[in-house]
């Protein structure tokens, strides 16, 4: 028995809804389509720009990188550990290639402190310092700039204005600014980062305590506490958490952050990679950056376990 | 209102230890870590030799360079010649342009008979003369240079000579130059030094006021006028420094055609004026004078503005096309293979770990100074930050939308596909949006350390400590782009995962 297809007729509303949706799906496709090209164009024109504009082409330089890879690799494993530790190494040629003993931090006269670990204490401390720097100073401007601690607009808005500009305004131009006064060294990178690190926990922090619960603080109130009594009392107890989590994040950014300074010179590990790098050190270069590497792993494991005593895991929820 | 008796609060107090003795930690909690944090700011102070650096530290030039942002200066020179004649002259690349006539700047001008001592005229002549004695039929030299040494002599001439000049300072704020004193006035406050040419000395009235200093007796006086600028007055000559606020010589330069004219003279110019440069109209002329304006640079600031906005785009859009499939592959609940998964969370640590600086210098090295370096070390980088979030995305997802899937028989890319991604798509989206933005600001930071952009070009600008006003205005540009992306990425944000999160 032969069979055939079919179709249901519609109804007349059956046949209006279907070419309504017809209509809607050819107008999604396009839309996809037409947002497909632009964002191809965009790439294409962008990869073009950015290889136009470049010291060198892409593919004139590829085997470069690869060789410079080559290159890093160092005469036998120990190597490196001797540039780490700055120990008197065996191809020594006069150079400062192999010369890792010149560098020495000596805290006595026979106790030293190899020079890349001087060096990324001093990164360290940066970071430290302006992050304890940015939270004293985040913490007072945020009780300022929160909604419910603080009802007048004319101190409120400031505040979050003046956050939104340290925030958004470029490290480099601050680290360069205090390097032109200051000459080189740490001090305009702790500076720099300082000013950051207010604008960004300050901002982190408000939030925080918009989203407080506000029944202590009212509680307070009632039993007629001043206003630093009612945010140290009512309001700080249940943000402090939350506080110290963001701080320690912040913390974990600052060490990236104060090598990136260093690089453009502000001392630290981050000059000593630039200056390694761009002299062709192929065992310095490993030295260091295993010693980074080393150091930024240590300090973010050493934070999330820090935070997740804290807060617990809902710190690492959200980012 | 009750009212507790002694005995009932011990009762109280006795069923609560826990509130009211408190171990010693939690009392003297605040003290401690406040004392902490003193003993490290003590030790910091230390370590980094603040106040050494901070003592040694030149204040006046930050002020200085903290003007140069907003403001200009413009520097005549006065210079008094010994029978009181002066000359006015400005720095060969003064904002001002090459035939200052300022209308803060009176001079006087006599007609005077005086005697002028005629320099030997080493510069032109000689030069002349061996340009032409190249070829070898020439005359021999010796005559001329003999003729040429001969000359310091005076000559007595009849010429039109500046002789006082007025500088306005602003409001009631005047330096009036006389041949044989200086009258320095701010508000109420007059001084009047006499200069001896002489004997090279500088002598005040009476004494000095606050604001104009003499170090030695008789030595050079500096008086400053606050934020209109100062003047440095010696016996022969007064230097002026008058600050003006804004940026000078925005749209065209000194050597422009257009310089020094109006924004409506611009315009008729450009659209009814008779062609300054034969060889191409003036809207054309105006246009390239704008770009390549030699001390704003507008062209090669908005090149690497927008090297600096491609770095960000295209490293963080290649970032999660490739920590899109590798996600998959490192979240545990959908990749059911423990050492891949182990091994893809590993690569994206150490994606992370090796910071984008040593990314950017390491590219910098490979590809050379450009957007390729910043690109790269932004695309290695995020890959990395971007797969660990979008693994843990993936690893949070509610498990009932793939099994229903599974279950009517799809095959293992349909369940991921309807499954999986609409789940996650928005998260995925909403946080390389977020890296969009804030790679858009560290794009200027690695730019400095050589990866191109305007990073590059405002740390170029800032080592040479003049160009303050350029460091302002990519500043701001910088402050407009960030701005800008932040609202973008702010509404795609909430486009894609409502407006609640």
């Amino acid at each position: 028995m032969p069979t055939s297809v079919i179709s249901p007729r519609l109804s007349e509303s059956g046949a209006m809804v279907e070419r309504h949706w017809q209509q809607l799906a050819g107008q999604r496709r396009l839309y996809t389509l037409a947002a497909g090209m632009l964002l191809l164009i965009a790439v294409s024109g962008s990869l073009w720009f950015a290889n136009e504009t470049n010291a060198g082409k892409f593919f004139d330089r590829l085997p470069h990188l690869f060789d410079f890879v080559g290159d890093l690799v160092p005469r036998d494993g120990w190597e490196i550990w001797r540039a780490l530790f700055d120990l008197p190494s065996p191809y020594e040629d006069g150079s400062l290639k192999y010369d890792y003993v010149d560098g020495r931090h000596y805290l006595t006269d026979s106790f030293y402190i190899p020079e890349y670990f001087y060096k990324m204490v001093e990164t360290l401390n940066i970071a430290i310092l302006s992050t304890v720097i940015g939270l004293i100073f985040g913490f007072i401007l945020s009780f300022l700039a929160a909604r419910n601690m603080t009802h007048n607009v004319w101190i409120r808005a400031p505040a979050r204005r003046v956050m939104e500009i340290m925030r958004a305004f470029p490290e480099v131009v601050l680290a360069g600014f205090f390097l032109a006064i200051l000459s080189l060294g740490p001090i305009p990178a702790v500076i720099a980062v300082s000013i950051h690190t207010v604008g960004a926990l300050g901002k982190l922090f408000f939030e925080v305590i918009e989203n407080a619960d506000m029944k202590p603080d009212e509680g307070l109130k009632a039993v007629g506490a001043n206003w630093l009594e009612r945010s140290w009392f009512g309001i700080v107890p249940q943000v402090m958490p939350n506080f110290m989590s963001y701080f320690l994040l912040r913390l974990e950014i600052n060490v990236r952050a104060s090598t990136i300074i260093g690089a453009v010179g502000g001392g630290g590990i981050g000059e000593q990679l630039r200056l390694s790098i761009s002299r062709g050190h192929e065992a310095k270069t490993l030295a260091i950056i295993l010693l980074l590497l080393l150091t930024i792993i240590a300090v973010d494991q050493f934070s999330a376990w820090l935070r997740r005593k804290l807060v617990g895991d809902q710190a690492f929820q959200a980012i | 209102m009750t009212i507790l008796t002694t005995a009932e609060m011990d009762a109280l107090a006795a069923r609560h230890p826990d509130i009211l003795h408190r171990s010693a930690w939690q009392r003297f909690r605040l003290p401690i870590i406040a004392a902490a944090v003193v003993a490290y700011f003590i030790f910091a102070w230390w370590f980094f030799a603040v106040g050494k650096v901070v003592g040694t530290a030149n204040w006046g030039l930050a002020g200085n360079y903290l003007a140069d942002w907003i403001s200009y200066e413009i520097r005549p020179d006065i210079e008094v010649a010994a029978d009181g004649s002066m000359q006015i002259t400005y720095p060969r690349f003064d904002p001002i342009g090459p035939n200052p006539n300022p209308d803060w700047l009176q001079a006087k001008r006599e007609t005077v008979t005086r005697t002028v001592n005629i320099a030997p005229a080493s510069g032109t002549s000689p030069s002349s003369s061996s340009t032409s004695s190249f070829s070898f039929m020439a005359p021999a030299p010796t005559q001329q240079q003999a003729a040429s040494s001969a000359a310091p002599t005076t000559e007595t001439r009849t010429e039109e000579v500046v002789t006082e000049a007025v500088v306005q300072m602003g409001a009631s704020r005047t330096i009036d130059i006389l041949p044989d004193r200086v009258v320095l006035t701010r508000g109420s406050e007059t001084v009047t030094l006499t200069l001896d040419r002489d004997a090279d000395r500088v002598l005040a009235d009476g004494a000095l006021p606050e604001w104009a200093e003499q170090r030695s007796t008789g030595g050079r006086v500096t008086a400053y006028f606050g934020f209109s600028g100062w003047a440095e007055i010696s016996a022969d000559r007064v230097r002026i420094r008058k600050r003006f606020l804004g940026w000078e010589n925005f749209f065209f330069d000194t050597n422009s055609a257009f310089f020094g004219k109006s924004a409506s003279e611009v315009a008729s110019l450009i659209v009814s004026g008779e062609r300054l440069d034969p060889a191409q109209s003036n809207l054309s002329l105006a246009w390239s004078d704008i770009l390549y304006n030699p001390s704003w640079q507008h062209l090669d600031v908005w090149t690497k503005l927008l090297q600096t906005i491609v770095m960000a785009f295209i490293g963080t859009l290649f970032a999660m096309i490739v920590a899109f499939p590798l996600s998959f592959i490192a979240a545990r609940n959908i990749f059911r293979n423990r050492p891949v998964n182990q091994l893809t969370k590993r690569l994206f640590d150490f994606l992370r770990s090796v910071d984008m600086l040593i990314w950017a210098l390491f590219f910098t090295r490979a590809f050379g100074p450009g957007p390729l370096a910043g690109i790269s070390a932004i695309f290695l980088t995020d890959t990395g930050t971007l797969g660990k979030l979008y693994a843990e995305a993936l690893e949070n997802i509610d498990d009932k939308q793939r099994e229903g899937v599974r279950s009517v028989g799809a095959p293992p890319a349909t369940v991921q596909r309807y499954g999986v991604v609409p789940q996650v798509m928005p998260v995925f989206v909403s946080q390389a949006l977020y890296f969009w933005e804030s790679n858009t600001r560290s794009a200027t930071i690695i730019g400095a350390v050589g990866a191109g952009g305007i990073g590059l070009k405002l740390w170029e600008a800032m080592r040479t400590n003049s160009d303050w006003e350029n460091v302002a205005y990519m500043v701001l540009l910088i402050l407009l782009v960030v701005f800008l992306f932040d609202g973008i990425s702010n509404a795609l944000r909430s486009r894609l995962v409502g407006r609640e999160r």
